[in-house]
């Protein structure tokens, strides 16, 4: 069987998550086996639409202490319920919580892992996982060696399927460690897209030339419902906050649509930012090496060409 | 107090990545090496830092790596820590470092255990999960702000949409990333000190790979730039909307 953990974060079931269980249910019927979710803690979701992303069973431990992350009681869970309901393989979005938890589950079963999947194993001959690797400069295949197997699916890379039915849930009973870690400070940002979990994302460099010019950008990111992200020096001289920070020393992301602007595409920034689906560049030199690397370019004065743009945007909302 | 420092040696930021041997290779023809910048600039110094609180603290690095990685580990040395071990071994398998990173850590009776998030070249994440695992340690990842008080380390971390911060129990290990430590470069003191600090080398210990490489590709290559007149952004929502479909 193919079990798959459920993230979740303030009580809702995360985007990624659902990717993977759609990555999931398709390596399930790959196999030729079944397929279930797994999910921890307490969350609002009706759990039995799980099957509508293609989960045939919904495995449950219900427990207020889990909304919180602890790697060590996490894995061990996840290890003892993948064990009692005999699945061999364990898939994990590639998301902040499942890159703490896979390889730990990983060591507990014994299991091969590869991270940072992007797509569907090859089981003809073996069971071949393709990664991102360098910086998303190339993919390597990964042969995973042991009965045992753990994937975490990167997001933005498995699109999320629809299915006709609904999962049956049940829940689990499996005594839950103490937990060795004590939470005394959650700061989230309000209103905000995660950019990890954005599909469209709008970014800004040292083209901007200073903090008090963000509001162009902003006003683009709020007409299409965007996050924003920043190169690296915008954050090292804080004119914007550090987890906007994309590039090789900072997040990695693949949306839909990364739209950058005022920023050469130096080469640690484009390794963060490669496996965006569709590049728009606005640069005011035709020469910006960001350019090779675009898909649509717009060679102008950001000052200029970002208002039209964002006004270009909302009117074709108001005639869609 | 006593650290431990895991280091990897990586290709530079902007090293050609091309393969070799029917694609089954990376080519390191070339290549200029350093350390993992997630190792170097949070985890390492941070380390440091805290040494400079309390001098009393003992930093040991550990690589896995052949003999190539002895530049990488002396420079980490001139930036600081006290010695470092080197197992003899240029596996990529994940499983396999962490087990051998593991058997050093047991051995050593660290009190804190230090990763980078990632490395830049397998970005795979995995090696501070599977050490705590198999040292049945806590661990907290993505670390962006770590203190400690006695046995009490006090660590913020990210997470989805924002920030937390905990409270654990020492041995504990975490994984490092941007905002622990300020960067800093090895002065010439540093690198002369480096040279007569203790490198110890170790045989890998008996551990099995999990996985194998079986080839690498590249991307391929984007089909060119459409360029579109800043005048006519009409037209650049039009292609995001009908051509591309990503609006
Ligand atoms: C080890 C290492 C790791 C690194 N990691 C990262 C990383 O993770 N992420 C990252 O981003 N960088 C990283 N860097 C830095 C990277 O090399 C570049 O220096 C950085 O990305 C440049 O940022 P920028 O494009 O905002 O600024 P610049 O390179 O200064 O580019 C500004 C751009 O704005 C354009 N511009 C100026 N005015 C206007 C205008 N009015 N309208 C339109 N365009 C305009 C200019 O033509 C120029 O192309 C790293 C560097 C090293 C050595």
């Amino acid at each position: 069987m193919v079990i798959v953990y459920i993230d979740q974060a303030d009580h809702q079931i995360k985007k990624s998550s659902l990717e993977a269980m759609s990555y999931g249910a398709a390596l399930a019927k790959q196999l030729g086996c079944e397929v279930a979710a797994l999910v921890l803690g307490t969350v609002q979701d009706n759990l039995a639409d799980l099957g509508k992303n293609g989960a045939q069973k919904v495995y449950h431990l219900k427990n207020e202490s889990l909304n919180t992350l602890d790697v060590k009681v996490h894995s061990s869970l996840i290890a003892t319920a993948a064990k009692n309901v005999n699945a061999n393989v364990v898939v994990f979005a590639h998301n902040i919580n499942g890159k703490a938890i896979a390889p730990a589950v990983s060591v507990k079963l014994e299991a091969g892992i590869v991270t940072g999947a992007s797509s569907l194993p090859n089981t003809e001959n073996g069971f071949v996982v393709t990664k991102t690797v360098f910086s998303g400069k190339a993919f390597a295949s990964i042969q995973i060696e042991t009965p045992n197997k753990v994937i975490a699916i990167n997001q933005n890379s498995f699109g999320i399927v629809n299915y006709d039915h609904n999962a049956i849930v049940e829940e689990l009973n499996i005594p839950i460690p103490a937990s060795s870690i004590k939470i005394t400070k959650v700061e989230k940002v309000e209103g905000e897209i995660p950019l990890t979990e954005a599909s469209l994302v709008v970014s800004g460099g040292r083209g901007l030339k200073g903090p008090e010019h963000w509001g162009i950008l902003l006003d683009l990111a709020k007409s299409l419902g965007a996050a924003t992200a920043c190169s690296r020096p915008v954050s090292d001289s804080d004119w914007r906050p550090h987890h906007e920070h994309v590039g090789q020393t900072g997040i990695q992301i693949a949306p839909n649509l990364y739209i950058a602007i005022g920023i050469s595409g130096a080469i640690q920034h484009l390794a963060g930012v490669n496996r965006s689906k569709t590049i728009v560049v606005i640069n005011k030199d035709p020469e910006a090496p960001f350019f090779k690397a675009a898909d649509y370019g717009v060679v102008g004065d950001a000052f200029e060409v970002v208002p039209t743009l964002t006004k270009a945007i909302l009117k074709m909302k108001s005639t869609a | 107090m006593k650290i431990l420092v895991c280091i990897s040696k990586t290709p530079d930021t902007t090293a050609k990545i091309a393969f070799t041997e029917g694609n089954t290779k990376f080519d390191e023809n070339g290549v200029q090496w350093i350390i993992n910048p997630y190792d170097e600039w949070y985890a390492l110094v941070r380390a440091i830092e805290l040494k400079e609180k309390d001098p009393s603290t003992i930093i040991h690095l550990v690589t896995v790596g052949t003999a190539d990685a002895e530049p990488i580990i002396r420079k980490a040395l001139a930036l600081g820590g006290d010695e470092a071990i080197r197992i003899n071994s240029n596996s990529n398998d994940s499983f396999f470092v962490a087990k051998q990173l593991a058997t050093v850590a047991k051995e050593g009776n660290y009190d804190l255990i230090f990763t980078g998030k990632e490395t830049i070249d397998y970005n795979s994440a995995s090696i501070g999960s599977m050490l705590s695992a198999l040292l049945d340690m806590p661990f907290v990842s993505l670390a962006n702000k770590f203190d400690c008080d006695g046995n009490t380390a006090t660590v913020r971390r990210e997470i989805e949409g924002g920030e937390e911060t905990c409270e654990v129990n020492l041995p504990v290990v975490i994984s490092c990333q941007k905002g622990m430590a300020e960067q800093r470069i090895p002065n010439m003191r540093g690198i002369m000190a480096a040279r007569t600090k203790p490198l110890k080398v170790l045989e890998p210990f008996e551990a099995s790979a999990t996985t194998s490489i079986k080839k690498f590709d590249t991307p391929p290559a984007k089909s060119g730039v459409k360029l579109i007149d800043p005048a006519n952004m009409d037209e650049l929502v039009r292609l995001l909307k009908e051509e591309a479909k990503v609006i």
